[in-house]
């Protein structure tokens, strides 16, 4: 049976141990190099030290999380916790297909690369309908030639694009 | 009138005029789509606007701010479903309304009601300008940092039960802040001899991955919802005749909207919670509330709508953002080396009164759009999650990348993703985390500004708006722990109410034991022993 405690608690309980103490132990080791990774401006005025505001935040992040997990409803690991914390490694794979992403861009090309991965990744998601495919596709393409064919902004041409021939070296360098 | 028509100059050019329609009709698709958010949307945006003129920036980026709760109440209304955070409210009243056959009406005073919200206050701020434009100068460095420090306290203590967790994120975003090459006297701060750390971690990125690729992981790693979506039939202007009567319930809640949206770290959520209730108290039918009151409605989405134009009022006047949306605004006046604060509204007002006049046409523009396109609009609601997941995780790229085109940038802000999901799983706050880093940078320039020309700790608020600030921080302190303090005895007493003697035969005779051991217990005994015949054993 749930304590008062546990019912007036905002949010999904399972994982909170886990999560104070491992923000608390983060904050405690960063705040015991601040020694080293911090210096202390002979002749300069206190609020003004490089150090103060490392100190302020560390400080506050050893102290509310330390906080936070004293009014915690329940301070034991349970089963039900690890559970949890096993949920948040999953999106672990989807950073490696965004990061696997973000690699083959500048070498094979913004436009190639991701007409191919959103359906891929579609696929991957347990899709297989062929409109969702297909509107996958379209949407890699559209994202392709708004942000870079129209609104220019910063995606580097590929080392693919340089064997291409004249003409359309430049013209895939600058829109896609 | 003058600054009227030099404003009205900045807005009569085609790049501009494109920018308020792709902006505000982005911004009710992205608001109508639940999942997606205008935080995701404008951080995902971001670095585009950095290559475009300022107005025309921030008119895209307003035009989603402002536009998106339009859009927000269409899945709220008809599928219970908020399309954005602040439209919770509305599925009180709105669903109930679809739920009766009247989703129709509900979608129609929606709209009127948000229209109603949004121009009134424009219209106040406006009007309000030229004093805004006197008092910001009074604003020196240690008002500013007061403001700041007022900010990020009023934030931490909006996370009503989390407060503890929301301050600890706020110092992690502090921290986050000072991470690098400091200004002053250039030593590293927590770089760990890492180049890649010298130059400190981008706001952006961590905008980025907190709000859009968190957002992405938390779709891709749920499931699909099956919805089925009420079709719509006949107009929807029924709702602007239903709005005009009840005035005074409009009029307060956009009132309440255009103060707690120009009090930092305030917002929507308190701003709703205040007109819902001043509504419902003063309402001759308050039980209808919750169960599809008109009245209910009209507070909810007219009081959320006052807010965007507010909230521009501390980032404006005194360069300070009051929530996450206009802490990543804050970047495109930077990236444009337009600094707001009271030094913009004396030199630049104009380009004030410009982007107010924006969020007035944009009001006008989206409430025409969803008269006219709803039934078209609400095949948006049926895009399935994981799908949306995937589109959210390949717009992240152009976010991050384009910034610097740096794979470094992507790794943290997958980690920040990493860190916003499980945050999300455990329904634990970002906001504070940007916050802090933006307002963590504000404090540290101007209290070293400030303290420079301080003697003793009371010059520091001599001033007379920085004693008020003073006042206010301490005043918002003592209300934050007497509500503590009442939350514990509140829950003593449930605690008490609730507890019970254990029936089990072990725990009796243990009780019984430790009751005859007290003092009363032996004199209890021992008055006993009194009527007892004595015992004849030998020992």
């Amino acid at each position: 049976m749930s304590t008062p405690e546990e019912r007036r608690w905002i949010g999904r309980l399972q994982g909170q141990v886990i999560f104070a103490i491992a923000f608390v132990v983060f904050s405690a080791l960063l705040l015991s190099q601040i020694g080293t990774q911090t210096k202390w401006a002979r002749g300069t005025a206190f609020f003004a030290q490089p150090r103060f505001w490392p100190a302020v935040g560390l400080g506050g992040m050893v102290l509310f999380g330390a906080l936070h997990f004293w009014r915690l409803p329940r301070h034991r690991i349970r089963r039900t916790d690890v559970i949890e914390a096993r949920i948040w490694a999953q999106p672990m794979e989807y950073a490696l297909w965004f990061m696997g992403y973000v690699l083959l861009v500048p070498v094979i090309g913004y436009l190639p690369v991701t007409i191919a991965f959103v359906p891929a990744m579609i696929w991957r998601m347990g899709y297989r309908s062929k409109t969702l495919l297909w509107a996958g596709v379209a949407f890699g393409a559209a994202v392709v030639v708004v942000f870079k064919s129209f609104l220019q902004v910063k995606i580097p041409g590929a080392m693919l694009y340089d064997y291409l021939p004249g003409a359309l070296r430049s013209f895939f360098i600058l829109h896609f | 009138m003058d600054i009227l028509f030099s404003s009205l100059d900045i807005l009569a050019r085609w790049d501009v005029v494109l920018a308020l329609l792709a902006g505000s009709v982005g911004g009710v698709l992205i608001g109508a789509i639940p999942g997606v958010g205008p935080a995701v949307a404008i951080a995902i945006l971001l670095p585009a606007t950095f290559s475009m003129d300022p107005i025309v920036g921030l008119t895209v980026l307003l035009g989603i701010y402002g536009s998106s709760m339009y859009g927000g109440a269409i899945p709220a209304i008809l599928i219970n479903t908020p399309g954005t955070a602040v439209n919770a409210l509305t599925t009180y009243d709105g669903f109930p309304m679809t739920a009766r056959g009247e989703a129709r009406r509900a979608l129609s005073l929606a709209y009127s009601s948000s229209f109603f919200g949004g121009v009134f206050s424009v219209i106040c701020l406006i009007l309000f300008a030229p004093v805004l434009a006197k008092v910001a100068p009074l604003f020196g460095s240690r008002e500013i940092f007061l403001a700041a420090l007022l900010g990020i306290i009023l934030v931490v203590v909006a996370h009503r039960g989390q407060s503890l967790i929301a301050a600890a994120l706020a110092c992690f975003g502090i921290f986050l802040n000072t991470v690098g090459l400091e200004a002053v006297k250039y030593s590293k701060r927590y770089t760990f001899d890492q180049s890649f750390l010298s130059s400190g971690i981008d706001l952006i990125v961590v905008v980025l991955g907190l709000f859009a690729l968190s957002q992405a992981f938390f779709l891709l790693q749920g499931e699909d919802e099956k919805t089925r979506i009420t079709r719509l039939k006949g107009g929807l202007f029924q709702g602007l005749r239903e709005l005009g009567r009840h005035p005074r319930v409009a009029g307060v809640s956009a009132g309440f909207g255009v103060v707690m949206g120009m009090i930092p770290g305030v917002g929507e959520f308190t701003a709703q919670f205040l007109s819902y209730t001043y509504a419902q108290k003063s309402s001759k039918r308050p039980d209808d509330f919750g169960h599809g009151s008109s009245e209910g409605l009209i507070a909810a989405e007219t009081s959320n709508n006052a807010v965007p134009a507010a909230a521009m009022v501390p980032l404006l006047a005194l360069g300070i953002p009051g929530e996450a949306l206009t802490a990543m605004m804050l970047s495109v006046f930077y990236v444009h080396n337009v600094v707001p604060g009271p030094q913009l509204f004396q030199n630049d007002m104009p380009f004030v009164v410009a982007l107010y006049l924006a969020l007035l046409i944009l009001n006008v523009i989206v409430l025409v759009f969803l008269l006219f396109a709803t039934n078209q609009l609400i095949k948006v609601v049926k895009i399935p999650n994981r799908f949306l997941g995937v589109c959210i995780l390949t717009l992240s790229f152009v976010g991050v990348y384009s910034l610097r085109n740096s794979a470094t940038d992507c790794i943290i802000a997958a980690v920040f993703g990493l860190i916003g999901f499980v945050l999300k799983r455990l329904s634990l706050p970002a906001v504070p985390i940007i916050l802090g880093m933006v307002l963590g940078g504000i404090m540290e320039v101007k209290l070293r500004a400030g303290m420079a020309r301080v003697k003793t700790p009371f010059d520091f608020i001599e001033r007379p708006i920085a004693m008020i600030l003073f006042v206010m921080i301490l005043g918002v302190l003592f209300i934050h722990f007497r509500r503590v303090w009442l939350d514990r005895k509140e829950l003593k007493q449930e605690k008490w109410s609730t507890k019970h003697s254990s029936t089990t035969f072990g725990t009796h005779l243990s009780r019984r034991r430790d009751y005859l051991l007290t003092e009363r217990g032996k004199k209890l005994r021992a008055k006993r022993s009194m009527f007892s015949r004595r015992s004849t054993d030998r020992n």
